[in-house]
């Protein structure tokens, strides 16, 4: 008779713990939230369960012998290029279980990343390359729509002075680098991550976006540096909210789950977010997948200008969409609903959960969209009436530095800025038991992450990248960021086909 | 506390496009108009949207989307019908409807009151919330259509089913409360089990329960000139969700 689940020891991990090494100082046990660690009081010593084991590198990083080795489990069943082992081994969880299968993270599936397949230009000889060290160097960047034109008053006649700009501009968002912090909820990802996020977006002259899941009151005082974002489940939004960033963002989709919904489970609804939420301690916070008062561009139109009206027209508005099939045709329609930021989160966006099946095989990815978008709105003449906002997948400042050129105005990263305070993409987020107290609102594991330091990593990352951008525009002979917007001729493909680089409106290196 | 001094203010919509026509009314508040009579209004949208404090509006004719969307404290009626969106995410205050409103009433709505006469679209008082002393209720006199109180986290609607220009409508349309995971919708007389969300069934009211509706009608009663013996002459039931983690077994860590 079977005494245990037949999958059970198809696990994904098994830890390696160097006898000769470990002291039995339970470390390992303290920091694992899983419980993959334990103490036999019997042999009186440390053992581990690897079934537990979530692949996080939490323990072995922080083991004080460096006893302990984090591996994926060798066993191998039959090779089959068809029936992969991670569809076997869902197949099994879902007998066992009939659920739906729960990711968390960006997907990891081996669909092309055309970041890798495009390289940067640099100047030899002629129009020469800029040195960022020593000559200035601008990456200052106005997210919002711009005039069709401008118009200038000249002085009274007889009068000195300068002409006097008579369009009325829009507003806009001001950042000193085109990278901002994407949406990542308060709930999602706990109170001290959302304070390192305000202060370092400050500390930089950038915006983190609050998430959907509303505004903590003590980080009010970061409005200046903060975008505001209203989801279908409209969670902690009212009118200060509305007033208190620089920006307020509408969120319809996300590109690790287009189409659908979100439900925070309830294991991460602890009292503070209940209170910023307003549901039920312990209950799940259910976003509709579509927002129930948009059912077409001309209610999105509405939306966006309820929102106008909320605030006085002094902000701009933004909506965020997964990057789809027809998202230029989409993208088009938002900008004539009014909206003077496009956010497009491409397929490898991260999530703190999403069934797996949505994240892995639906949406397209970010490079394809963002060309498309860019496209699609120039060839209709109004590509400055809204900024573009690149989001889901960007690695690292090279990747900031092609989307621009493809034609977004900025980046968002979300991704990258957890792994600058520890997370190891494990992908188990919507367990809420992070062990690198990042995706979880458990007090004790929460702690782990202390906000000041959090936030001069997250800083240190956007500086670092800066600095790399700055060396890329000088060597492309631009001392602008601006110069690169759009700029596909500073791009060439490796490998792609001619299809591909038509999308994206660059040539084939050598050419 | 010294009570504000009240200065009242009456502006004609007309055809006048909404931004100016709300500028102007943002412009009264600032310099403090507390009590508008607005006139001739032609479907003008968003008023009284992202207003907060202790104002007054009595609105002629019919408001246009969005009414009192985002709305924190200021008390507003209208004397005739109203269109969609009415206190979409509304946090505070209250919104009378002495005729019949359209769709999603009280989308998400954070605290307050919205009392409508007579019949209500789709979609009212969906994903309704509530904390602590933040208790938002909806009151429609008449019958709702589809997905009343869908995805509801919080707060009270009380449907009576009586003011109504469609006799012979069920009380609700369908999927009454599904998804919901918080709240209570009280329904005078009885609700078919048709229209109901899948899980979910309707219960008799308790004394508890009687107490609140009591409250609630007698306030809807004073403010809309009804009787509120009369509402009250016929049982109660309510419909609560059935758990407060409706789609927590759904899942299996992939």
């Amino acid at each position: 008779m079977l005494f245990q689940p037949i999958n059970k020891n198809y696990h994904d991990y098994r830890i390696e713990r160097d006898k000769d090494l470990c002291i039995n100082c339970k470390v390992c046990i303290r920091q694992c939230a899983y419980e993959a660690h334990f103490w036999d009081e019997a042999r009186q010593k440390v053992r581990h369960d690897n079934t537990k084991c979530v692949g996080c590198h939490r323990c072995e990083a922080l083991c004080p012998t460096g006893a302990l080795c984090i591996r994926l489990n060798e066993s191998e069943f039959r090779p089959n290029a068809c029936w992969r082992p991670i569809f076997m081994k869902n197949i099994y969880k879902q007998a066992d279980t009939g659920g739906v299968l729960l990711a968390g993270m960006g997907s990891p599936v081996d669909i092309p990343v055309y970041w890798d397949n495009l390289l940067l230009d640099a100047s030899q000889v002629t129009n020469p390359s800029i040195d960022p060290l020593r000559e200035p160097m601008e990456l200052k960047t106005f997210l919002g729509s711009k005039p069709d034109r401008v118009e200038f008053a000249a002085p009274a006649k007889g009068k000195k002075g300068k002409p006097k700009l008579t369009t009325k501009l829009a507003p806009q968002i001001e950042l000193n680098y085109p990278i901002m912090f994407s949406a990542m909820s308060f709930g999602s990802i706990n109170f001290n991550l959302h304070v390192a996020m305000a202060r370092a977006a400050t500390e930089l002259g950038i915006c983190y976006n609050t998430g959907e899941g509303g505004l903590h009151k003590s980080l009010y005082k970061y409005g200046k540096n903060t975008i505001v974002q209203v989801a279908s489940g409209r969670f902690g939004v009212h009118a200060e909210y509305l007033n208190a960033g620089a920006g307020i963002e509408i969120k319809i989709g996300q590109g690790a789950k287009p189409g659908i919904g979100g439900h925070l489970p309830g294991e991460k609804i602890n009292e503070k977010v209940s209170e910023t939420r307003m549901i039920p301690v312990g209950s799940d916070a259910i976003s509709p997948a579509p927002h129930h008062d948009i059912y077409s561009i001309e209610d999105l139109h509405q939306l966006i200008f309820a929102l106008k009206e909320a605030s006085r027209y002094r902000v701009p508005v933004s909506v965020k969409i997964a990057a789809v099939h027809n998202v230029a045709a989409i993208a088009s329609g938002i900008v004539r609903a009014g909206a003077d930021i496009v956010a497009i989160d491409g397929m490898r966006g991260g999530t703190g959960a999403a069934p797996a099946m949505i994240r892995d095989n639906v949406g397209i990815p970010i490079e394809l969209a963002i060309a498309a978008v860019d496209q699609r709105l120039r060839d209709e003449g109004i590509r400055n009436r809204a900024s573009i906002i690149a989001a889901g997948g960007t690695r690292c400042s090279a990747d900031v530095v092609k989307a621009i050129a493809l034609g977004a105005d900025a980046c968002y990263i979300g991704t990258a800025a957890l792994l600058a305070v520890g997370c190891t993409l494990c992908g188990k987020c919507y367990t809420g038991k992070c062990p690198w107290g990042i995706a979880t609102n458990d007090s004790k594991l929460s702690k782990r992450q202390n906000p000041d330091i959090a936030a001069r990593k997250m800083a240190n990352l956007i500086r670092a990248w800066g600095h790399e951008i700055e060396e890329m525009l000088g060597g492309m002979g631009l001392n602008s960021i601006e110069s690169l917007r759009g700029n596909r001729d500073k791009l060439r493909a490796v490998g792609l086909s001619s299809t591909e680089m038509d999308i994206l409106g660059v040539k084939h290196a050598g050419r | 506390m010294a009570t504000k001094t009240r200065k009242k203010l009456t502006l004609t919509a007309g055809e006048t496009y909404y931004r100016q026509f709300n500028e102007k009314i943002r412009e009264a508040v600032d310099q403090g108009v507390t009590d508008f009579v607005l006139n001739d209004v032609n479907s003008q949208r968003y008023i009284a949207t992202g207003l907060t404090g202790d104002l007054h509006f009595q609105v002629q004719g019919v408001p246009g989307q969005d009414m009192a969307a985002f709305m924190s404290g200021p008390t507003i009626r209208v004397l005739n019908n109203a269109q969609d969106g009415v206190g979409n995410t509304m946090d505070d205050g209250l919104v009378v409807v002495e005729g019949m409103a359209g769709d999603v009433i009280g989308y998400a709505m954070r605290g307050g009151r919205i009392y409508i006469k007579s019949d209500v679209g789709y979609r009212v008082g969906i994903h309704m919330k509530a904390y602590m002393e933040k208790l938002p209720v909806i009151v429609v006199g008449g019958k709702a259509g589809d997905f009343l109180g869908e995805y509801m986290a919080g707060g009270i609607i009380l449907l009576l089913g009586m003011f109504s220009d469609k006799p012979d409508a069920p009380v609700a349309g369908r999927s009454l409360g599904t998804g919901m995971h918080g709240g209570v919708i009280y329904v005078r007389g009885e609700v078919p089990v048709t229209q109901l969300g899948p899980h979910l069934h309707s219960q008799p009211c308790d004394a508890e329960d009687m107490k609140i509706i009591r409250g609630i009608v007698a306030d809807y009663a004073k403010e809309l000139k009804l009787d509120a013996k009369k509402i009250l002459a016929e049982s109660f039931v309510k419909v609560r969700p059935f758990s407060h983690r409706p789609y927590g077994n759904l899942y299996v860590p992939a």
